[in-house]
């Protein structure tokens, strides 16, 4: 597993037919389930590129490394605001670090 | 219109760009800019958001002429560490353009660091450093304000060609049963280059944490292949020296903190090796590892904590993989050295040289086809601002012929053949329709698996031979045959994969040829000969070319000798 998505916090952008992470995907890997709430169809194929972590307006889509390349449960959030994002690192012992980058001039 | 349960769309355009990364992005507004009155169509395959390379970020922009630096000392750098041989005409004509776009990508909106004189901040002599999480989405802001219009989710799949000329585009929605006729008066080629060719260096779960984007698949080659056009330097495969197990890239540190690459002995092995150009220090540490000095590092111990935050930062803005690994082995960047190793081999134009052999407007063999970035062959070492260069020059090449009188008379004097239509509709939903066969996922596999052992991959230390590619060519014509014939697709989804995986075998064919027909070993790793192992200048200071012949399946060679001047023969027709 390399994205994880919360089904409790995902709420399928609404109606929307083409959710945030949907639409931003580069390999397409992401879509609706008849509950209405996203999910990756193929885990294997995500590139680990974190488009749709950054995009999803609910912060419900974290990523982590798989077993095979030495994953241990380290997770990435991001919270996507006007001109900057704002990371979430949380550790195997659960202890967290934030980082803020500045993405565009606005 | 309905065929065959598939929606039928026809749209008439003045100029079809394919891809909107890079390239195709830069082509557009150009064209918007210069003449707004052109109608610009871009299709994309995924969503020009986050589609392609640029996907999680970049934070350098590595073609940049810093203070001293000019478009002939960037042709001599780029000659240096491509063993002389490139087209001077393409990499000169990029040159003189580099510092124009990468102003214009700040004047969208990416923010540049500065030093105290208000000059980017260099990281080398032709290196700036940017804050560029967000360059896809600056990108295709310009795109979007610009007036062209986006298909997005739309694949490309064949050029329309009316008597040997680019007259549009063929492709289908990734999200519906639905097929589009797309006619130009001039297609510009701006897709990606070739991942997937070979075994990934992780592979199961892991398969797709590589250096290039595993969504970029060779089409553009594909097409261009298809219709005809001559192709270059394929057999200069792209191999990047990468951190182990999530890809990330290097130079942030090797350059950026001046890490020490160094031996599992701690020793800095470079200087044992004929010099420190990008293929040699891939070379390097291959032969470290063969002679049982391996694993090879990146030492980034010698520095201060406080250099930590700012490299994770880096890493969050173009590859965050890697911060989860250092969280995953409770380190810190600096606490203990990176372990490096090669990916596994890219078929790409914008850092190797494998693509399209066009000339110094790019233009393409195929009249009315124009292409720029990652499948322009001959001009390596492009990186982003090089993609746009040649999308800039592109674009203007291609309004240029539009305006011609005698192209206009001939482009309306031609008709759409019906039956060719019929025919590209057919081939590209038979996989949908089929009962029974194979998964695009399982010939996946075997393509890989044919590439990794017959054709140089990671298994076998990049190194090539004659008996082995001639294996690999009889295996890959098997496969192609075998493809044509089974490839399933269950839904529109796997429909898309199932032409990724027809347009690698074909790209896969062609590199399996050129790699024979190179009888010497000119580019270490990327191109390593072993029956062959020197660089012999006297004969081989030439570019090998080639044709697919689309109805036999043959493919020719033809070799172009090297030439200082713009003008190569083969331009305007079909060869």
């Amino acid at each position: 597993m390399t994205v994880r998505i919360n089904k409790s916090l995902c709420n399928g952008c609404g109606n929307s037919v083409e959710p945030k992470c949907v639409m931003v995907c580069p390999g397409d890997l992401l879509c609706k389930d008849p509950s209405n709430r996203c999910v990756i169809r193929d885990p294997k194929d995500c590139w680990d590129c974190a488009a749709c972590v950054k995009e999803c307006p609910q912060q419900a889509i974290e990523m982590t490394l798989p077993v095979q390349i030495g994953g241990r449960g380290s997770t990435l959030k991001a919270k996507t605001e006007k001109g900057r994002i704002i990371w979430q690192l949380t550790k195997p012992d659960g202890s967290k670090e934030f980082f803020e980058v500045h993405t565009r001039n606005t | 219109m309905k065929t065959d349960g598939v929606e039928v769309e026809r749209i008439s355009t003045d100029i079809v760009i394919v891809g909107g990364g890079t390239a195709g992005c830069f082509a557009a507004v150009t064209i918007k800019e210069t003449s707004p009155a052109t109608e610009v169509l871009v299709i994309e395959k995924a969503h020009v958001k986050r589609s392609g390379c640029l996907a999680a970020g970049v934070n350098a922009i590595n073609a940049y002429l810093n203070p001293g630096e000019t478009p002939e000392t960037y042709l001599d750098y780029v000659k240096k560490d491509s063993a002389g041989l490139v087209r001077d005409d393409l990499v000169l004509t990029i040159g003189q353009r580099l510092n124009r776009v990468t102003e214009k990508l700040e004047s969208w909106g990416l923010p540049f660091q500065k030093d105290e004189s208000g000059c980017y901040k260099p990281r080398g002599k032709r290196n700036v450093e940017i804050t560029g999480e967000a360059i896809k989405p600056v990108i295709a802001t310009a795109l979007q304000n610009s007036g062209a219009k986006i298909l997005n989710r739309t694949v490309a799949t064949n050029y329309l060609i009316n008597e040997g000329v680019a007259a549009g585009v063929y492709a289908f929605s990734a999200r519906e049963k639905k097929f589009y006729v797309i006619t130009a008066k001039a297609v510009i080629c701006a897709a990606g280059g070739a991942a997937g060719i070979y075994k990934p260096n992780n592979d199961g779960s892991s398969r797709h944490k590589m250096w290039y984007c595993p969504f970029n698949v060779g089409t553009g080659f594909a097409m261009g292949l298809r219709a005809g056009a001559e192709m270059t330097t394929f057999e200069m495969r792209f191999i990047a020296l990468r951190i182990k197990d999530v890809a990330s890239p290097t130079g942030t540190i090797a350059q950026g903190v001046k890490a020490r690459q160094v031996n599992a002995l701690g020793e800095e092995y470079q200087g044992r090796y004929e010099s420190r150009s990008t293929p040699m220090r891939m070379y390097g540490t291959v032969e470290e590892n063969k002679a049982g000095r391996g694993p090879c590092y990146l030492d980034l111990t010698h520095l201060p904590n406080s250099h930590n935050r700012r490299l994770k930062e880096a890493y969050l803005n173009m590859s965050p993989g890697l911060v989860l690994k250092w969280a995953d082995e409770e380190t810190e960047p600096n606490g203990k050295p990176l372990e490096i190793c090669g990916s596994e081999p890219y078929i790409v134009g914008g850092h190797g040289q494998a693509g399209y052999w066009v000339d110094s407007e790019r233009k393409t063999t195929v009249k009315g086809l124009f292409a720029a970035g990652d499948v322009v062959g001959g001009a390596p070492k492009k990186y982003v601002t090089g993609c746009f260069a040649e999308g800039e020059i592109a674009a203007l090449a291609a309004l240029e012929y539009i305006g011609q009188e005698s192209v206009r008379a001939e482009l309306d004097r031609q008709e759409n053949s019906e039956q060719e239509i019929t025919a590209e509709l057919g081939r590209v939903f038979e996989p949908l329709r089929k009962q029974r066969g194979v998964a695009p996922d399982k010939y996946e596999e075997r393509l890989q698996k044919i590439m990794d052992k017959y054709a140089g991959g990671i298994s076998a230390n990049y190194e090539l031979c004659e008996p082995k590619l001639l294996r690999a060519r009889e295996l890959l014509i098997t496969l192609q045959h075998e493809v044509k014939k089974n490839i399933l697709a269950a839904d529109v989804h796997e429909l898309v994969k199932a032409h990724e995986l027809i347009d690698r075998v074909l790209v896969a064919r062609v590199l399996v040829e050129h790699l024979l027909y190179r009888k010497e070993t000119r580019w270490r790793s990327y191109q390593e000969r072993v029956d062959y192992p020197r660089r012999d200048d006297e004969r081989w200071f030439t570019f090998v070319n080639s044709v697919y012949q689309r109805e036999s399946g043959d493919i020719q060679i033809i070799e172009r000798p090297w030439s200082g001047e713009t003008a190569v023969e083969g331009f305007g027709g079909r060869v």
